[in-house]
């Protein structure tokens, strides 16, 4: 059982990312939880979804100490540094974020989401960008799964908008996975 | 259209509903439950025969839902508990005047205003009756997201059925959570049984009375006998409950709806550490399931129940075991959902008192 | 010389003994509604909402399908029937209490969202069935239980002019206010509810006739002096007229 909380600004597709993710687990037969943060915390201010992906029955699907995060900004991040299960893995954008960890035992990956979005030249690929790295990196789904997700999401969507997110997705995981070839040269 | 979807659970009920032949919903907004009515909205316009009100108050709305329910049709509403107290004189009404609706409360911290947070505070409110009068109303409470959508659809049957008020008690987080689900087959509500009473204009047959004042004491002691008998043969009828690893158990937590989910969890890592610890989980509240209690307790002499309260169906668990077992409390209110590791710690602790792991 | 019926039970009125009082309206109005009903021939697709107070029984009167609503709450259940069945007519019952009281939310939306309903609106400025208490009609200087010494605007507030309120309503089509207090004023209630049933049937919207209604009991009156001191009291405040007509340019 993993746990994933997406966190981030209003706006900054934390609940799609987290969405897209679910659904994406959900084809690939696994048993899955998605809950948003709700109520009044929904209006302005921060966002964040938990994603609970099992082999087995999901009790809680809370997490009080995640396994992964996807976070957007620095208020998130100081959040969910605390919060974050020994050995596990914050994935952050780098554009967005400057900051140092204090915790020692969990992995930082740095993803400068926002630069990869100008080289593909549209800022609305920072999430998708941001998924495809979690995505590599974790292997909780595949990005084909991802985009059968999208696919099913954003029902008549241009094969233009779908492309773009497509390479967003791409480039997110080939950042990741460059950085894990130069790891192991 | 039969696959797994994942689906908000706000949105799974109201699925549910029109897909179970409700053809008239009438709300009015309040947080945590507001994306079931904006749902009722959407799926009620693609409807021809459906009626969805955004109605100027809670008490209107259930009053609306009392006329559509008079007409024949399947009705329903959908609150969060301050509001719930405010429909509670239409819950009266329905309870009294014989009439079917499914009320669904996504129950919020309280008193008074309270916050959005997910709490079972109301469950003296939904199962005692809730508002005035010597009645009670069907209470269910679903868990996972599967259930909302087969709840949901029973809420229907059993309102026909029994012609009575049923209520869905949720919270924010079974609301806003998405899980997989497989909905129901369609039902079209013109191939549902008539019913005998409704109110659609006198053609061809006698005049039809609904109405719940009755000023003859003995004519009304006999409309309460008669209900009493109906929530007697309610009682025989709906007792629902899930057992998970009760077979050999020394403690059997009792919690319902997101409690109980937590309370899985922490069952979970207690078993792996090799305490023999079930869970009883109530899906029908009213009528609570004391067969079910009354079976467990025959080889589990020690109890706790969990609830997101400071204790309300723990009550009801002390009147179904009276002195026959040891019964012990754990609740957290006000919108703390505990973690299924701090459930796991108030079992153990309890679990020691008792036992050794090696029993 | 062979006899010739000059007046029956309408067909829309139970064979029961009325509850009400001598000299009370209801029986009057009651009746002029039943005559509607059989004239206009709409007596097996009618369903009345009887309210809370002095008319809570007339599903005992009215021989059409009857559904009582909570008090004050009358527009909201006869909302949900009409909506359900909107080939139906649907009338809904009040007391000044009911729909100008505790009922004003339910009254006013139900009237702006224009629902195709008729309301009769019974103002006998008191609360009759709990013993003559002040209503949101009790007009000033007026007697009551919980009035002593009359209405006073300082203490207890205004009267209510609840019928020019609705008028304001976008959804309300037709609002008149009239008397059972004469023969003249009689005719003309009887005129006033088979306009707001027509216009009913014809689909315009929300229709409330507003009859002012003597109370003898609790004006301590004799029934003919209430029905002057009608005349010469109540309709100082709330004038007989049509308060909203928007029918005119419309062949009903």
């Amino acid at each position: 059982m993993k746990k994933t909380v997406f966190a981030g600004f209003g706006g900054q597709g934390v609940l799609m990312m987290g969405y897209l993710f679910a659904v994406a687990a959900m084809k690939d037969g696994k048993e899955v939880t998605y809950l948003p943060s709700y109520g009044a915390e929904m209006r302005g201010g921060t966002a964040n979804c938990t994603v609970v992906v099992s082999d087995e029955e999901i009790f809680s699907p809370v997490a009080s100490s995640p396994d992964y995060t996807v976070i957007m900004n620095k208020p998130s991040l100081i959040k969910y540094e605390n919060l974050i299960k020994a050995g596990g893995t914050i994935f952050f954008n780098s554009s967005l974020i400057d900051y140092h960890l204090i915790r020692d035992d969990v992995v930082l990956e740095k993803i400068p989401a926002n630069e990869i979005a100008r080289q593909l030249g549209s800022e609305r690929t920072v999430n998708m960008i941001m998924l495809g790295a979690f995505v590599a990196k974790t292997g909780l789904t595949s990005l084909e799964s991802i985009m059968n997700s999208l696919q099913e999401t954003v029902k008549g969507k241009k094969t233009a908008v779908m492309k773009l997110n497509r390479k967003g997705l791409d480039m997110g995981a080939g950042f990741v996975l460059k950085e894990l070839r130069n790891e192991n040269d | 259209m039969n696959d797994k979807v994942l689906m908000r659970g706000t949105h799974i009920i109201g699925e549910t509903a029109v897909r179970s032949g409700c053809r008239f919903y009438a709300g009015y907004p309040i947080t945590p439950q507001n994306e079931l009515t904006e749902y009722m909205a959407g799926a009620i316009a693609k409807l021809k025969d459906g009626t969805f009100i955004q109605a100027e108050s809670e008490i209107a709305a259930v009053n609306m839902v009392i006329g559509a329910s008079m007409a024949g049709a399947r009705a329903m509403t959908s609150s969060s508990s301050p509001g719930i107290s405010l429909k509670q004189e239409g819950i009266s009404f329905l309870a009294a005047q014989e009439l079917p609706a499914v009320i669904v409360n996504s129950m919020r911290g309280g008193p008074g205003l309270g916050n959005i947070a997910p709490t079972q505070g109301d469950y003296f409110q939904a199962t005692r009756g809730g508002g005035h009068g010597d009645y009670r109303c069907i209470v269910l409470a679903p868990a996972y997201s599967q259930e909302l959508a087969d709840i949901t659809r029973r809420a229907f049957e059993y309102a026909d059925r029994f012609t009575t008020p049923v209520m869905i008690l949720i919270d924010g987080m079974m609301g806003q959570m998405m899980e997989p689900v497989v909905f129901p087959e369609p039902i079209d509500p013109r191939e549902l049984p008539p019913k005998s009473w409704v109110l659609d204009g006198a053609k061809g047959r006698p005049s039809r009375i609904i109405k719940s004042l009755i000023l003859d004491v003995v004519k009304e002691e006999e409309h309460n006998w008669k209900l009493y008998r109906k929530y007697e043969n309610i009682k025989k009828e709906i007792q629902e409950a899930e057992t998970y690893l009760t077979e050999d158990a020394k403690l059997v937590v009792i919690a319902y709806g997101t409690a109980a989910r937590i309370a899985k969890g922490a069952i979970k890592r207690v078993r792996d550490i090799g305490l023999k610890v079930g869970l009883l989980r109530p899906l029908s509240l009213w009528p609570f399931p004391r067969r079910i209690l009354d079976d467990t307790s025959r080889f589990v002499k020690e109890f706790l129940v969990y609830e997101m309260n400071t204790g309300q169906m723990v009550e009801d668990v002390e009147l179904a075991l009276k002195r026959s077992s040891e019964i012990h409390f754990y609740g957290r209110p006000g919108g703390i959902v505990s973690t299924p590791d701090e459930i796991a710690k108030v079992i153990t602790s309890l679990y020691y008192r008792r036992h050794l792991e090696e029993d | 010389m062979t006899a010739q019926l000059v007046f029956k039970r309408p067909r829309y009125l139970k064979k029961t003994v009325f509850h009400y009082c001598p000299g009370c309206g209801h029986s009057i109005i009651h009746r002029l509604v039943a005559e509607v009903i059989e004239e206009l021939g709409i007596g097996e697709i009618t369903i009345g909402v009887p309210p809370a107070g002095c008319a809570v029984l007339a599903y005992d009167y009215f021989d059409v399908d009857m559904g009582e609503a909570p008090h004050g709450r009358g527009p909201a259940v006869a909302t949900g029937i009409k909506r359900m069945l909107p080939d139906r007519i649907v009338f809904s019952y009040q007391g000044d209490g009911d729909i100008a009281a505790i009922g004003t939310a339910e009254t006013i939306h139900a009237a702006n969202r224009g629902e195709n309903i008729t309301v009769i609106f019974v103002n006998n400025s008191c609360y009759g069935m709990t013993g003559g208490q002040m209503a949101p009609t009790t007009v000033v200087g007026q007697e009551s239980t919980t009035t002593p010494g009359g209405r006073d605007i300082k203490r207890d507030g205004a009267p209510i002019d609840l019928s020019e309120m609705l008028a304001l309503a976008r959804g309300s089509v037709y609002i008149e206010r009239t008397s059972v207090n004469s023969i003249k004023n009689i005719v003309k209630t009887k005129k006033a509810l088979t306009k707001a049933f027509k216009i009913q049937m014809s689909g315009l919207g929300f229709s409330l006739v507003e009859i002012l209604s003597p109370c003898p009991t609790n004006w301590k009156l004799s029934p003919l002096d209430s029905c002057k001191w009608i005349d010469e009291t109540i309709t100082q405040t709330f004038p007989l007229k049509v308060i909203k007509d928007e029918t005119i340019k419309t062949e009903l």
